[in-house]
């Protein structure tokens, strides 16, 4: 037993030796993470902050100054334009100077103050009607604020019905907040994936891994020694990312860490299992990258990252099932924004152990299977 | 130069001996490709399983929300709200008569929101002044802000419902908002997903799949062995991109086909400038492939700097998904260096908008830029290292 132990703490630190002796694969395995969790941090968010927007004000009253006032003050829409006429719409939206263009018709004032109702016509750019649909809710919170200050000021009643909203955990609905804790996930299965595909790929392509199955290592300790180093450098990156979301961005952590690691190592198990069984079924590295990558990309966009999960058609949840990382991201979500415990997490933990049972036992019935 | 060195012993070659040595050399390349299992799993499976997914997987149209609507004291009102909840596509609504079990389901994500009324609703309802509290499940935000507006949205047909059965309403002089969404008026996702998963695919074959076979012929030295043959560097790289761009372009005609046939995309523009502007992204992306598999020599550094530079950029900073100009100014900028914006910004134009020139212009115009760039950048390294 010591002997095994002693056996496999050999191997790891061989591992680790192989993975991090070269200075261009260190370089590669730790700067990437942070600089994309920066980049993409910034990038990925479907929150508008810069709407640039053109006016065809054919009123030009003072209530259609006050409605384009408040539109400018929100600090999310930027006028770009003044139109004089219907052609010139069909110009700036189709050549994407604005994204917006609020026409306001010549009777606008008359019929507000004659406590009609006044039409403001909105067109949006909808070549990503994702972002057009944003922009155009914000038009519509302004619209009603507009709205309650204009009967505020002209002594009418309010509307009866007064709805009050609240998000829960993400108060000002932040993507930001969303998407980093889930670039956690992210970015460590890409990256151990990777490297554990290559790790068996590289040695058969070597010859070196016939020459360790004739040592007297078992199957099943040449694949601890193949995973744990893998685990580690996936906890690793796990932190500099984390470090990166609480440090940089700022977004508060609700959890325990203890929780969230207890996670994550999990998941690397079941990442690194996935990873070392690929790698054990191919014979070169070419092999292993690709299939990594065929693996990687519907795990990656069935994660629940850039689309919601309940969008998607049942038969593709149903697939999801086997997808360690849609259990990462929401275990990140829910130990970093919402702090819950473990007992919460179990719908989460359960199949990744059984992910990482059924692929880690495999990946070492296969290593047995090379020696033949 | 080197390759002169080494090119000049050799006896001038004929415009058709230079012909025929390429074409014996794509026809190497070829064979090499079409032998390799991984290369069919990148080239074929990967675009098929891409479109499959894209078109019937991803989605950020918001329907069917789980909401629970808790009706402290119920009324003939309140219900007649809570119907106008179920009776939305947007809403699947769950009837309840307390907050903390709505909260309960909320915590477990049976629900992505709570509409409360309060036990008195009716009546303040008709005295002019009725909270009503919705409540979301804010971890997803931009769902999150969708379902919001929705709430939102029902909650101002039900009244105007009730204006038209003559119940006093809301002030009469409201702005009400009339928006039109251009180019894409049913408000489908797929609208610009699709554009963008062409973009992907292209990005796969061309930088992703030459920069691994690449690299591998650098790691085995096979390309040294090519050297000292009478072909020159050019031909060389020629010969390595021709396969690779008609497996592109094909990847390119299957998704257009599927685009048309199984999602329903329209495409406006002319397909004359979508070959155009396409074969020269897959040049961009082909030069790029080389470039790198030149300077790493190594199959996995060279694998991870592709997946970077090229593949995450095209999902995450293109404009693809996330709007650009609300990104900050370094991103922005940084996004510029990318040619993935172009293509992203060139295919939405020409599916939605049509032949836009004040947009095709420029970034084609960037493209070829590119191309041209990059192009003579990875024969200068190709040469610089095989010497």
């Amino acid at each position: 037993m010591l002997e095994a132990l002693l056996r496999i703490v050999a191997l790891i630190r061989k591992e680790l030796l192989a993975i991090l002796k070269d200075p261009r694969s260190r370089v590669s395995l730790f700067l990437p993470p942070v600089l994309q969790c920066l980049i993409f941090g910034y990038a990925a968010t479907y929150d508008l902050s810069n709407v640039p927007y053109a006016v065809l004000d054919q009123d030009r009253s003072a209530a259609s100054h006050q409605l384009l006032a408040a539109l400018d003050g929100s600090g999310v829409f930027r006028r770009i334009a003044q139109l004089y006429n219907q052609a010139d719409i069909k110009t700036v939206i189709d050549d994407e100077t604005a994204l917006l263009v609020v026409q306001i018709g010549q009777d606008f004032e008359r019929r507000l103050s004659a406590g009609l109702p006044a039409d403001v016509e909105v067109i949006a750019d909808g070549r990503n009607s994702n972002t057009a649909g944003t922009a155009l809710g914000y038009v519509d919170a302004i619209v009603d604020t507009f709205n309650a200050n204009w009967a505020a000021d002209h002594g009418e009643a309010a509307p009866p019905l007064r709805v009050t909203t609240r998000a829960w955990y993400n108060a000002n609905l932040e993507t930001r907040w969303y998407m980093i804790p889930a670039l956690i996930g992210t970015l460590t299965f890409l990256q151990t994936l990777l490297l554990t595909a290559m790790s068996v790929a590289r040695e058969r392509e070597q010859g070196t891994f016939d020459q360790l199955l004739v040592t007297p290592f078992r199957p099943f300790e040449i694949m601890v020694g193949k995973a744990l180093p893998s685990v580690l450098i996936g906890l690793i990156q796990a932190t500099l990312i984390l470090l990166v979301a609480q440090l940089w961005f700022r977004i508060p952590f609700a959890g325990s860490y203890l929780t969230l690691y207890a996670g994550l190592l999990l998941f690397l198990l079941a990442a690194v299992g996935m990873g070392l069984m690929l790698s054990a079924v191919v014979a070169t590295m070419q092999q292993a990258m690709l299939y990594a990558f065929v693996v990687m990309m519907p795990f990656a966009l069935l994660s629940g990252l850039t689309t919601p999960l309940s969008n998607m058609p049942q038969i593709f949840q149903d697939f999801t099932f086997v997808n360690p990382l849609r259990y990462a991201i929401d275990i990140a979500h829910r130990v970093y924004l919402e702090g819950a415990g473990l007992d919460q997490l179990m719908p989460d933990l359960w199949p990744m152990a059984i992910i990482a049972t059924v692929t880690l036992s495999a990946a070492a019935w296969l290593f047995r299977g090379g020696l033949e | 130069m080197s390759a002169d060195r080494h090119a000049a012993p050799l006896p001038p070659a004929s415009a058709s001996a230079r012909l025929r040595r390429l074409k014996a050399l794509v026809r190497k390349e070829t064979y090499q490709l079409f032998r390799d299992p991984s290369a069919i799993a990148i080239g074929v499976v990967m675009p098929v399983l891409l479109i499959l997914l894209f078109g019937f997987a991803l989605s950020l149209d918001v329907t069917n929300v789980p909401v629970a609507v808790v009706m402290e004291e119920p009324s003939p009102t309140a219900s007649e709200l809570a119907a106008g909840f179920a009776l939305s596509p947007y809403f699947e609504t769950y009837q309840l008569t307390s907050m903390p079990r709505a909260q309960q389901l909320l915590l477990q994500q049976k629900v992505d929101g709570i509409v409360r009324l309060r036990s008195d609703f009716a009546r303040q309802l008709n005295s002019g002044d009725a909270p009503a509290q919705v409540l979301v499940y804010g971890t997803d935000a931009n769902r999150a802000r969708i379902i919001e507006a929705y709430a939102q949205g029902a909650m101002a047909q039900f009244l105007a419902r009730r204006a038209a059965e003559g119940y006093p309403a809301a002030n009469g002089g409201a702005v009400s908002v009339q928006s039109r969404l251009w180019f894409n008026e049913a408000d489908d996702s797929h609208y610009f997903l699709v554009p963008g998963l062409i973009v992907l695919i292209m990005t796969l074959i061309g930088s992703f799949l030459t920069t691994l076979v690449m690299a591998r012929e650098w790691e085995r030295g096979t390309l040294e062995a090519l050297f000292v043959t009478p072909v020159r560097v050019g031909e060389i790289i020629l010969a390595k991109m021709v396969p690779y761009f008609v497996l592109g372009m094909l990847g390119l005609a299957l998704c257009m086909f599927a685009a048309k046939f199984l999602f329903g995309v329209p495409f406006r523009g002319s397909v004359l400038l979508l070959t155009a502007v396409s074969t020269l992204y897959l040049l961009v992306a082909l030069a790029i492939g080389l470039l790198i598999s030149a300077i790493t020599r190594s199959q996995f550094v060279a694998s991870m700097t592709t997946l970077i530079i090229t593949f995450l950029p095209a999902l995450f900073l293109s404009g693809f998904l996330f709007d650009l100009r609300s990104m900050p100014a370094a991103v922005r900028i940084l996004s510029y260096a990318l040619p993935a914006r172009y293509y992203v910004n060139l295919l939405q134009t020409l599916f939605l908008a049509g032949d836009v020139w004040a947009v095709v212009l420029p970034d084609a115009a960037a493209l070829a830029a590119m191309a041209i760039a990059l192009l003579a950048l990875a024969r200068a390294v190709t040469t610089k290292r095989l010497a």
